[in-house]
């Protein structure tokens, strides 16, 4: 049985279903991701499943019974909040332990789990802190500490990384995955940021305007997407309008106007004669001489159009014979050098037959 | 911006205009002679006389008492509605209760008068003076708690009940230490409107209690003596104390620094 289970949950505010009908079953231990763009109701779940928000329609149910009439203080599930909300007259050592003071533990227990937590968090030091005094990432720990010392089944994070920069994020990043590794809890976290999702989640459901539009494993969500929003999403991916037109036993054949036949994956659900888009990540697109990409199943020529020159990698806009722009992704291994290809310079483009996928409109 | 001689001018005469008179009143109280005409000689007598006028100490406590008590009941009603205003966000009930605040007095002391006498047909005296008092300091307390409440991270009552605590021990252990700075100085506040206030003390005191107030104006009707000099000297440095004191405790928005 699912830890957490989401039936068929609506909220709407006025005219606007904030939550569609979403259904979603969380597992036990797992790190799991609500990623979406702004409105497109993640954090309305989050809310519901906290205690703060409610249903209009639907069940929320954790190991199996409904959390309709259980309070927020009553539920085992703690947050960790976008702006920390650590409380600012109490010390780091009574932030973490309020949980503890609240559900009536004895002196000895909340003695020995704070000295832990705080171990845990590495701020042993700054028990006698107060909050104002600490740093960002500090104060991302001890909200972190706080909600994870009562032991909940189940820990809520929103947005909880994005107060902090660039580096630090990448740290925090790290420290996130190891402590749901140790502490064995189910993580529930909400984030707009697909890197951030796909680093750390076990699996991601995508949402858009109030519904799921997939759930998988990062690397199916990204490598497979269901439908053009979530090929979007995440990731860049190049789109180009194609048509079905024939299915063999392990491949699809695709016509592309103006360029012609692409191979690609079979897929369930795709009959001859469907329109809709071939989508490719740029890096499975090659570029490069006659020679070097003959042996490919897709290959086509091109002209350079631009360069985008990014350090680790180069950007190469190419346009294909229909006049459609194809990026590809070519990672600088030589040192010192940004170019390759010339821009203007005649070049193939080319794809292996198991890349890309095909999209129904 | 550089500020041209005529604005520093223009605000010395401000200060001048506000604080000469109390000045003459604070140097007179010191001076040696009945009349307040011309500077005689250095004196704590008009002091000495006033501890011990037994009219003017029995006012001086009556006015002391009522204080505590209107302040204390203000502050619990004036928090509370703070609270209800900022929960409810009730546009009606945020006017009734900050109408009291720019009523003018005359009106609040006419109407408590008609209402303590025709409708609870009380007895005038310490008690419907105390009420009225509270009537008009509620307003305060609650605009000053409410300027607090606002100033705080919603998250944190949130993250209180997620992590456990009851509405009732998210009040006791969160949002009641994170405003009772502004609880003190509503209540401190309070304190100084009661002790000072004299229309509404006029129209609500009937005739048993005299309060500092309506003894001091019963004294000038004769002429200003050096005793009421002495005595507003005192009450002044008593407001003072509680400004100071207030504004120690109050939040940020109540000092300017938005």
């Amino acid at each position: 049985m699912a830890l957490l289970e989401l039936r068929n949950v609506t909220r709407r505010f006025g005219d606007f279903a904030a939550v569609d009908d979403v259904s979603l079953s969380i597992e036990a231990g797992e790190f799991f991701t609500l990623l979406g763009p702004s409105g497109s109701g993640k954090t309305t779940i989050l809310r519901m499943i906290a205690g703060f928000d409610f249903p209009d329609a639907g069940q929320i149910l954790l190991d199996g019974k409904d959390l309709a009439d259980t309070p927020a203080e009553k539920r085992p599930i703690h947050t960790v909040f976008q702006s920390y909300a650590l409380f600012p007259h109490l010390s780091v050592a009574d932030n973490i332990s309020f949980p503890l003071r609240m559900a009536r533990r004895d002196p000895a227990e909340i003695r020995k789990r704070l000295t832990a937590a705080l171990e845990q968090v590495r701020l042993s030091g700054k028990a006698d802190r107060y909050p104002h005094e600490l740093s960002g990432g500090q104060q991302q720990r001890v909200a972190l500490a706080r909600a994870l010392v009562n032991r909940p089944r189940l820990l809520l994070l929103d947005e909880s990384l994005g107060a902090l920069d660039a580096k630090l994020r990448e740290e925090m990043q790290v420290e996130l995955i190891n402590l749901q590794r140790e502490v064995g809890i189910t993580f529930v976290f909400v984030t707009h940021a697909q890197v951030e999702a796909l680093a750390l989640s076990h699996r991601i459901a995508v949402m858009n305007q109030g519904r799921v539009e997939q759930v998988d494993e990062p690397a199916r969500l990204y490598g497979f997407p269901r439908n053009r929003f979530v090929a979007d999403f995440i990731g860049h991916i190049n789109m180009m309008e194609a048509q079905v037109a024939a299915a063999g036993h392990s491949h699809l054949h695709l016509a592309v106007a103006g360029l012609g036949e692409i191979v690609t994956p079979l897929q369930k659900d795709v009959a001859v004669g469907d329109k809709g888009v071939f989508a490719i990540r740029p890096e499975q697109v090659r570029i490069g001489l006659q020679a070097d990409l003959a042996e490919l199943k897709n290959h086509f020529p091109g002209e350079v159009h631009s360069l985008l020159y990014q350090g680790d990698v180069s950007v190469y806009r190419v346009r294909l014979p229909n006049g459609k722009v194809v990026e590809a992704l070519l990672p600088n291994a030589a040192p010192g050098r940004a170019e390759l290809f010339r821009m203007g310079a005649v070049i193939k483009v080319g794809w292996r037959h198991d890349a890309g996928v095909f999209l129904h409109e | 911006m550089r500020r041209g001689p005529w604005l520093w001018t223009a605000g010395l005469a401000a200060y001048v205009f506000l604080y000469l008179p109390l000045t003459i009143v604070v140097a007179y109280s010191f001076n040696d002679s009945r009349l307040n005409a011309e500077w005689v000689g250095f004196t704590w007598h008009w002091y000495r006389e006033l501890f011990q006028d037994q009219d003017m100490l029995n006012a001086a406590g009556n006015s002391l008492l009522i204080a505590t008590l209107s302040s204390l009941s203000a502050t619990l009603f004036g928090t509370m509605a703070g609270l209800a205003i900022h929960r409810y966000n009730f546009k009606l009930l945020n006017f009734l209760v900050l109408a009291p605040v720019a009523m003018p007095e005359i009106l609040l002391g006419v109407s408590l008068l008609l209402f303590f006498i025709q409708v609870l047909n009380l007895t005038l005296g310490m008690l419907s003076i105390v009420l009225a008092h509270i009537t008009f300091s509620i307003g305060f307390v609650a605009v000053i708690v409410r300027a607090q409440l606002t100033s705080i991270d919603e998250s944190l009552f949130e993250a209180a009940r997620d992590l456990g605590a009851t509405p009732w021990k998210t009040f006791r252990y969160v949002t009641l230490p994170l405003i009772l700075p502004a609880v003190i100085a509503g209540g401190l506040m309070a304190f100084t409107l009661s002790i000072d206030d004299f229309v509404v003390t006029f129209f609500t005191a009937g005739v048993g209690v005299q309060t500092l107030p309506l003894r001091i104006y019963s004294m000038i009707k004769i002429a200003v003596t050096p005793e009421v000099n002495a005595v507003s000297t005192l009450l002044m440095l008593l407001t003072l104390g509680m400004i100071v004191l207030a504004s120690r405790f109050a939040p940020d928005v109540l000092k300017g620094k938005i």
